[in-house]
């Protein structure tokens, strides 16, 4: 063979010679290749985790700050009037009045069933600080709405204020982290949902771990699976532990008032929390 | 590898290392807008939906 591609050489150009560069055995050019692609392979996983743990807060940020913003309905001041403390109220805020509270969920604006990916509420937690107002999509598929929109509503369950459970999921780690607090939760705090009709008001009733397997936490009536639904409920779906497949935390919540939206915000916002 | 690709960009050094910096950029774009949120959704440990 060496002795062919010598005979030869004057057909190429001269420059086809060997160089010092080539003089190299060919196995060892086959080795430097299989290094240089594991190290390819490390700096992308490297990349993988990068981008995990900080870039898809930005990329989801991003797509859950602008499907917000097109919810024209969303009061600024309930939005961003809050404070952490929630202590002091701010003068342009106008509480909901007792006499527009609506102890019983008949008359209850009822959004209607909105197409996968389309944003149709918004939570605030007061617990979660007083900024917190994220969007609720409908569907719970990565790609669509949980790793995009942030929380996303389970098709066929109920809607706020309908008798039933209505049942979101969010991500707690990365994706924009929209149920990243959720064990701060505790027993009573508001989770405050509203629609472009109404404002929900819920309180949490309780917490808990299972299995990804357990559908039952998303039954119509989840404190009696199976049994026909008595109330209106709210359940929260997320990872547990963080990072991981594991389990699921669970947080159960019960309707306890809607009102219409016009006549100011659920003081709720603004309770204190101990 | 890398080497055989350095010899064949055309123009001067830094010519090279312009050229190298923007297809660098390239590949990260595509790994983090495409390549990275697919392969993300095949990986269980982000799940938190009951269900299957």
């Amino acid at each position: 063979m060496a002795i062919e591609t010598g005979t030869v050489a004057g057909s190429d150009a001269p420059a086809a010679a060997p160089g010092p560069r080539h003089a190299k055995p060919r196995s060892d050019r086959v080795l430097s290749s299989i290094g240089e692609l594991l190290i390819t392979a490390g700096v992308t996983l490297g990349l993988f985790v990068v981008w995990q743990l900080f870039y898809t807060d930005i990329q989801a940020g991003r797509l859950q700050d602008a499907a917000l913003g097109e919810l024209d309905w969303v009061d600024p001041v309930a939005a961003h009037g809050t404070t952490d403390s929630g202590l002091s109220i701010p003068e342009a805020v106008q509480l909901i009045p007792q006499d527009q509270m609506h102890f019983t969920l008949d008359g209850a604006p009822i959004v209607p069933t909105p197409r996968i990916a389309e944003a149709f509420a918004t939570l605030m937690v007061p617990r979660w600080g007083g900024g917190y107002v994220k969007p609720i999509s409908e569907g719970v598929s990565r790609r669509e709405v949980l790793d995009t929109l942030g929380i996303g509503h389970y098709p066929n369950t109920a809607m706020p204020g309908e008798l039933g459970n209505f049942a979101v999921a969010g991500h707690r780690t990365t994706y924009g982290k929209p149920f990243a607090d959720v064990d701060q939760l505790k027993i009573g705090d508001a989770l405050v949902v509203q629609t472009a009709d109404a404002w929900f008001v819920y309180r949490v009733t309780d917490t808990s771990f299972v299995l990804p397997k357990d559908v039952y936490v998303i039954d119509p009536n989840p404190a009696n699976p199976g049994a026909a639904p008595v109330t209106a409920s709210i359940t929260l779906t997320t990872c547990h532990p963080k990072f991981s497949a594991a389990q699921r935390f669970i947080v159960h919540g019960e309707f306890v008032y809607w009102a219409p939206v016009g006549v100011g915000v659920p003081p709720e916002l603004y309770e204190e929390l101990t | 590898m890398y080497a055989a690709l350095w010899r064949r960009l055309p123009g001067p050094a830094w010519a090279r290392v312009a050229q190298l910096v923007a297809l660098a950029i390239i590949v990260i774009f595509v790994l983090f807008e495409y390549v990275f949120p697919w392969v993300s959704e095949l990986l269980p440990y982000q799940e938190t939906t009951v269900g299957e």
